[in-house]
């Protein structure tokens, strides 16, 4: 149960789109945004969705795994949806009851909202599926390594993300592990009112934070035993190498943000 | 005799409709006696684990069913806590699942849960405390003081407490040195003489196996591989080692005598026996 989250998750594949220097793959990612907060009109927006769904294509996610991830969000959008639709100003629709506090912008609002909310998530979901969690986090080091001489401490942050991105499979097979303990032992957790329901945590909790502690013991030791001492004169296994392809999928994005600018001018 | 557990066309998938869709457990078939104390070997990755899971109602069947003295026990699904109740599983490791402020509190959570009188619990958990040698005092103390396995023995005596039909246990000794396996081991083994309860003891180790248990289930990638007394299993020694399992040293030994053209049983596997069959063909013993 646990197990089934997929928020976030990363498929193996080798598609092209796999392929890609996760730098590469973030900023077009950032472009990507851009792009779909300058859409104006239905063919901007169609013109990033056709990019989206190429991409999607190309990476051969499965389209349920894509609209299995939105099922978190649906809340979110139907609330956004029902905002924009009641509450944008203009010449109502029709006099009728419920009618009248609807216009025609409102329609067009709530439509695009929506449509850029599920984009949106979809090209970030996109980006980790098909990118493994640590080479996510190399890039950001690489990427915002320029922040270094600032004396802005980004080796350490993008090692405790890549850290907490590392055990978050971990702590949830372990939660699982001793919730199935303590179900053993017949701990119930599905029953009972707020209060009953939150004492029932304390003995996944206990445990829990118990084990986490010991980890992050022995991974310090582990680190200290090998040495570690901070980012400086710090090499990676794997060099990151922007290739032909690399620049191409930017080239793209940037045209795609263009192509959006341009047509916005004309309202379209 | 009705089995008190019975096993029947299990099948379990994990991660269905993912890439990373396998199966655990495949069509495995098993039933076990009252009173039978059972073992249940495998590697790593051979569906050990999810099949115990099974038994008590943890991990719900993708096909197949399990039956508790008969009666399906995902017949009422809102009901599977007393399932949970009669089958008692200590997990690996039970230790990582303590809790409470002191190691009697931490026992009495089974039968708390069953909601027992506190005259009930405290009876329950002095005398499961007494099973795996526990002492007055260290029931009043922090589990988290304990050592590793005093703690373990406390997470044990957690499931013994709830007096279950069947007490499964999950490698019971791993991580522990040979001293406190032993020590386990013969509680485990002084338990089942004196409730005359079922066990189901789940390890990798040949050697537990084979001096604990009446009968063996050999598992091997999600299928019950050889399922019969120690003898039955030991004999096909060379089907064991074929799949990556060992057998008990004195297996070893007896085949290769056999090997060398002296006919000892190729199914001995404890000492003792293959000590007595020696002197036998010795012709009558009367010392070496």
């Amino acid at each position: 149960m646990l197990k089934d989250i997929t928020l976030g998750q990363y498929f193996p594949g080798n598609t092209l789109i796999h392929r890609l220097d996760p730098r590469t793959k973030l900023l077009c990612v950032v472009l990507y945004i851009v792009a779909l907060f300058c859409a104006k009109w239905f063919v901007s927006y169609g013109l990033v969705a056709a990019v989206l769904i190429t991409c999607i294509r190309i990476s051969r996610v499965k389209l349920k795994t894509m609209t299995k991830g939105l099922k978190t969000v649906y809340i979110i959008v139907a609330f956004t949806a029902v905002m924009n639709l009641f509450f944008t100003g203009g010449e109502p629709v029709a006099d009728l009851p419920i009618l009248r506090h609807i216009s025609q912008a409102g329609i067009y609002a709530a439509v695009f909202m929506v449509l850029r909310i599920i984009m949106l998530i979809m090209g970030t979901f996109l980006l980790t599926y098909t990118t493994s969690p640590i080479s996510l986090t190399d890039a950001l080091d690489s990427l915002f390594s320029p922040l270094k001489k600032l004396h802005v401490p980004i080796h350490e942050l993008t090692l405790m993300m890549s850290l907490a991105l590392r055990f978050i499979p971990t702590l949830i097979e372990e939660t699982d592990k001793i919730m199935s303990a303590q179900k053993a032992r017949g701990a119930d957790f599905e029953s009972g009112n707020i209060l009953r329901r939150a004492r029932a945590l304390v003995p996944i909790l206990v445990p829990l934070f118990v084990s986490a502690f010991r980890r992050a013991d022995e991974l310090a030791t582990a680190m200290e035993c090998r040495c570690y001492h901070g980012g400086e004169g710090r090499t990676a296994l794997h060099v990151l190498r922007y290739a032909r392809r690399d620049f191409a999928a930017l080239a793209l994005f940037v045209l795609l943000v263009i192509a959006v600018i341009v047509l916005r001018r004309f309202g379209l | 005799m009705e089995p008190i557990l019975r096993v029947d066309h299990l099948t379990h998938t994990y991660s269905e409709g993912t890439p990373f869709e396998r199966n655990a457990v495949e069509d495995m078939s098993l039933s076990v006696m009252p009173g039978e104390f059972l073992g249940i070997i495998g590697h790593t990755g051979s569906g050990k684990s999810t099949l115990i899971q099974h038994l008590n109602g943890l991990l719900k069947p993708t096909s197949g069913r399990v039956y508790l003295a008969g009666e399906d026990i995902w017949a009422r699904p809102r009901e599977i806590r007393r399932v949970r109740f009669r089958v008692g599983l200590v997990f690996q490791y039970p230790e990582y699942q303590l809790f409470e402020e002191t190691a009697f509190e931490d026992i009495a959570f089974g039968p708390r849960n069953m909601g027992l009188d506190e005259k009930e619990i405290d009876q329950r958990v002095r005398s499961a405390a007494a099973f795996v040698g526990l002492e007055e005092d260290q029931l009043h103390r922090s589990p988290f003081e304990l050592s590793g396995g005093q703690k373990r023995r406390v997470a044990i005596a957690g499931v013994i407490a709830m007096e279950p039909e069947v007490l499964i246990l999950d490698e019971p000794t791993a991580g522990l040195d040979p001293n406190g396996r032993e020590k386990i081991l013969g509680q485990i083994r002084a338990y089942h003489r004196a409730k005359g309860n079922t066990v189901i003891l789940v390890s990798h180790s040949m050697e537990e196996i084979a001096r604990n248990v009446d009968r063996i289930a050999v598992l091997h990638r999600a299928h019950i591989y050889m399922d019969g007394t120690p003898a039955q299993v030991f004999a096909r020694a060379k089907e064991l080692t074929d799949i990556g399992l060992d057998v008990p040293q004195v297996t070893k030994v007896a085949h290769a005598l056999r090997q060398r053209g002296i006919p000892v049983d190729g199914s001995v596997y404890t000492v003792e026996e293959l000590q007595r069959q020696l002197l036998a063909l010795k012709g009558g013993g009367g010392g070496c």
